[in-house]
């Protein structure tokens, strides 16, 4: 079955079964494998893209369900350069191994989109469904809140 | 020049927050095991025992075979060859090849062209299987000798370690106060969010590469040759990037020799992807643990002696078992210490999924139970906590009890950063009622001695390569698994060498292209492979500074190395930049390149076992814990940590928060929440995310991390390590803050809300039963409270 949807910016067509799972097209045939798998259960989170703008792990979605819709990856957010979350969580230390971390600037960027000066609270329920293992969360809190800071002066710019 | 200050501190690198080499991790371009596919790579599939112990009889691969898409399916026959981390306790096949050890256990392995077709197809390989009898916990293991999970199938002993250090039954009839203690450590998993997975591909010139999500690829490397029976010459390990490991990586496992094996066979590429289930049964995880624990003290609060029985639950193989009955009790004189100890472990083989180690392997169990016995003490005495651990520090350039040699050591300070970040001397006792404060500490070896197979070679290495670009690439046999020893590496060269961290390359983990290291694990990385590293860039730094020295015509020793440039010491204003020294040294010398190695100084006890425990250097912690406790529920609230650490000297800062702060976290979750429980069926109850539970974002407590620094006489740059050792005193001190908050102690892991609540409930009870008594006169005997003159022992 033919598919269309709307892919970081760009129109691509896929031509799968509509229920492959949408984190299966992207690491394969979309050729996008910044997209993790942790558990392929919807638990960790690591999956999560940007459904026309909501986060949604993509374990959980099939292809089918993106016909005409807009994806966002990890892939969509530091291109052509590192943006100001990214680099946040460079500075910061809200990477250690990184395998989560794509999952969870999905998460933060979906966040920061509707709340651009998030509490401390706001933030730690933004990425409640994005597990780390590394971190202990609180430098990734600490990168989100300073990226909202360094947003809110460079006047909302990405 | 009046500068008096340090080269590396003239530098301006270490200690600088820098993280660069971190951008492909936060923008999806780091490539993961997973992330690898090959033309025409097969998937692989292992079929797994449904039965905790039984007996192979017979495996039918027709139906399998037949299915369209299945290529190949092998068997324990096909490898029959024992592996093991330990060289001496050999005793898992990569297959099961007689016998089945666990639910989980490894009996089959198919390759298929898709993923779905691998899976359908395992289930398709006809395993007939004689059920035997099994021991699922600890007591049966012990009561049940028959089920013979032993080495001879006597009995069901992984290993015994036994050992005493001055006479522990005298000085304990001397104290004047001895709490005896059964504490009980739950195990629990690593859980890092990449599976395990691993990829073989044999190419046409017969070299069989194995790319894996290992953190050890110089052991894989050699089990593959030992276990493939093929020559390590014709093998190659790639360690890509590792998403997360904390010690579950950390020796082969199934799926690295059937990726292989399938690969000799089929011709293809294949590769393997454990689910999260499966993650759970491959396990390794923290050994269970039963410890009946003494501790005595004078009235002064000097600690006597301490008496420790030790029940380990090993799970159906040895892993580093052995390694692990020794930790059970050789790091425990440290940072406190008594005047005797005494430590005899026994390790049982169980029909359970393996243990083996996780950060902090082995010690973060006994730790628990000695910090909680310490606490017991200060209360018993009247003695604040940290006073009391003051008391009985080690102090530095000393060697312990059981002849560890220790030499910086900055506990003093970490009790110090901790009792004054927490307001601990204001807040201690005087919180309302529910909320309370605890302290513990720890001590953690920072690299080891032990080489795990004898030899006299490096057991760290590293080659640099330098480019007359003015790129300096290490190339180092280390595994960078996320904790970020790649970059400790880098600002070590490029320190030494006056370089910007963005012209150090690091490339890491492939032995075919870097030195041999031994791995990731007893966090060794920045202590050993640090000085290495240190070592081949002081021949650099020697060459270039005699090429700078011969171009100005001054005398070598003038010429200092300072951040892009290499000066003159009395006249800085003359100078040559870095780059153009590393082109004049090229002329000089011929092509640069340096090799460096690392071994520790001879360490150890002198007696069996000695070895294990004997580091180079110890880092120490220091925690408070604040919690709070809801009376009604019996839920504990882990609110803060203040976590201390002597991590020698910080090359990163970042970096060494990041791991101080990941490090108590991770202990604050196997305090509260996590339980790796296996049924009396053998079933894991919740292999998967939603019914093993690891904290969320809102799950944990404001982490607030401070660095001490004690800067380590043999440690590159003073440094130290930071990513096991901050994790030990999470337990134990949350544990003491729950009983300042609602003086009841939880003795046994996890602090659950049920387990807490019937904790309270006892304790209500008998306050209760206590004032009917009294107010019967007052002549009934009182429970409930610490008796005035303790006994003396038992």
């Amino acid at each position: 079955m033919k598919i269309t949807l709307t892919l970081n910016g760009l129109s691509r067509e896929v031509d799968l079964p509509p229920l492959v799972r949408l984190l299966d097209a992207l690491r394969g045939p979309l050729g996008l494998p910044g997209t993790k798998e942790g558990c392929g259960e919807g638990e960790c989170g690591s999956c999560t893209v940007l459904l026309d703008g909501e986060p949604v792990n993509a374990c959980l979605v099939s292809i089918g369900q993106c016909e005409g819709r807009a994806v966002t990856t990890v892939e969509g957010l530091s291109a052509p350069h590192l943006g100001p979350l990214a680099r946040c969580f460079v500075d910061h230390g809200g990477a250690q191994c990184g395998i989560c971390t794509p999952g969870m600037l999905i998460s933060a960027e979906a966040l920061l989109a509707r709340r651009p000066d998030p509490s401390d609270e706001e933030i730690r329920e933004a990425i409640a469904g994005n597990l780390c293992r590394c971190t202990g969360y609180q430098r990734i809190v600490d990168s989100i809140r300073e990226a909202a800071r360094e947003r809110r002066e460079a006047g909302g710019a990405a | 020049m009046t500068d008096t200050r340090k080269p590396s501190e003239l530098r301006g690198l270490v200690g600088s927050r820098t993280r660069t080499l971190l951008a492909p991790r936060v923008t999806g371009q780091v490539r993961y095991t997973d992330d690898i596919h090959l033309p025409r790579m097969l998937w692989g599939r292992i079929v797994r025992s449904p039965h905790p112990h039984a007996r192979i009889v017979r495996i039918d691969a027709t139906r399998a075979l037949a299915k369209p898409g299945v290529i190949a399916v092998i068997t324990g026959k096909d490898m029959p060859e024992r592996f093991g981390i330990i060289p001496w306790t050999p005793d898992e096949y990569p297959l099961a090849l007689e016998r089945a050890r666990f639910i989980g256990d490894a009996v089959a392995a198919v390759a298929a062209t898709d993923e779905r077709i691998a899976h359908e197809a395992a289930e398709l390989v006809d395993v007939e299987y004689e059920v035997l009898p099994a021991a699922t916990d600890l007591q049966t293991a012990i009561d049940k000798p028959e089920v013979g999970l032993g080495k001879g199938g006597k009995d069901n002993v992984s290993k015994e370690v036994d050992l005493a250090f001055g006479d522990v039954d005298a000085a304990l009839a001397e104290s004047d106060v001895v709490i005896t203690g059964d504490y009980y450590y739950e195990g629990s998993a690593h859980v890092p969010i990449e599976t395990h997975c691993a990829i073989a591909n044999l190419d046409k010139n017969g070299l069989l590469t194995v790319w894996s999500t290992t953190q050890v690829p110089h052991y894989l490397h050699r089990e593959l040759s030992r276990v493939l029976r093929v020559s390590p010459t014709r093998i190659r390990v790639i360690q890509p990037p590792v998403g997360g490991a904390f010690g579950g990586k950390s020796e082969p496992f199934s799926l690295e020799f059937c990726a292989a094996k399938l690969a000799m066979i089929t011709g293809r590429p294949v590769k393997f992807l454990y689910t999260r289930e499966e993650e759970f049964y491959a396990h390794r995880g923290r050994h269970p643990m039963q410890i009946h624990m003494k501790v005595g003290a004078k009235r002064d609060g000097k600690l006597t002696s301490v008496d420790a029985r030790t029940f380990i639950d090993g799970g159906a193989y040895s892993s580093f078992g052995l390694v692990t009955t020794y930790y059970s009790g050789q790091l425990l004189t440290l940072p406190a210490f008594a005047d005797t100890y005494r430590f005899r472990s026994t390790r049982l083989f169980t029909n359970k999924p393996p243990c083996g180690p996780k950060r902090g392997h082995g010690s973060v169990q006994p730790r628990f139970a000695f910090e909680v016995s310490l606490d017991k003490i200060s209360r018993a005495l009247g003695i604040d906590p940290i006073e009391l651990r003051r008391k009985n520090l080690v102090p530095p350039n000393t060697t312990t009890l059981n002849g560890l040699r220790v030499t910086s050591n900055g506990i003093e300070q970490c009790l110090d950063a901790v009792e004054k970040a927490s307001g601990w001397k204001e807040r201690f006792g005087k919180l309302p009622k529910g909320r309370g404060l605890g302290v513990a500490t720890s001590a953690y070896i920072s690299g080891t001695n032990y080489a795990i197979y004898p030899n006299a070679m490096p057991q760290s290495a590293v080659q640099l390569k330098v480019d007359r670009s003015g790129v300096v690439t290490v190339f180092s046999g280390q595994s960078e698994i996320g904790q970020g020893c790649d970059l400790m590496l880098a600002v070590l060269v490029a320190d030494e060498l006056g370089l910007d961290l963005g012209s150090v390359r690091v490339v890491s983990g492939d032995t075919d292209l870097t030195p041999v290291d031994l791995g990731a694990y007893s966090s060794r990385g920045t202590f050993m492979n640090g000085n290495a590293c240190l070592m081949a860039a002081r021949e650099i730094k020697s060459k270039l500074v005699a090429a700078v020295a011969e171009k100005l015509d001054v005398d070598p020793r003038s010429v200092l190395v300072t951040r892009g440039a290499l000066v003159v010491v009395h006249d800085p204003s003359r100078g040559v930049p870095v780059t153009e020294a590393i082109q004049l040294a090229e002329a000089k010398f011929g092509t640069l390149g340096a090799v460096g190695h690392y071994n520790t100084p001879k360490l150890g006890g002198d007696y069996r076992g000695g070895t294990i425990g004997a580091s180079p250097a110890y880092s120490f912690t220091a925690h408070v814990a604040e919690v709070s406790v809801d009376a009604r529920s019996g839920i504990v609230r882990v609110e803060k940590i203040w976590v201390a650490h002597d991590c020698g000297k910080a090359l990163c800062p970042v970096i060494v928060e990041g791991q101080m702060e990941g490090s108590a976290y991770m202990g604050a979750a196997e305090a509260l929440l996590e339980e790796h429980v296996i049924g009396p069926d053998g079933l894991h109850k919740g292999p998967n995310l939603l019914d093993y539970r690891i904290p969320t974002s809102l799950d944990v407590p404001d982490l607030h991390a401070l660095i001490v620094e004690s800067e380590d006489q043999e440690g590159p740059l003073g440094a130290k390590e930071s990513g096991e050792g901050p994790l030990h005193p999470s337990i134990p001190a949350i544990a003491n803050a729950i009983f300042d908050a609602a003086s009841v102690r939880i003795d046994r892991l996890p602090f659950s809300p049920a387990r807490v609540l019937a904790a309270l409930r006892k304790k209500q009870a008998d306050e209760q039963a206590a004032a009917v008594e009294s107010s019967l006169g007052g002549f009934a005997p009182r429970r409930g409270a610490a008796p005035p003159n303790p006994p003396a022992a038992e």
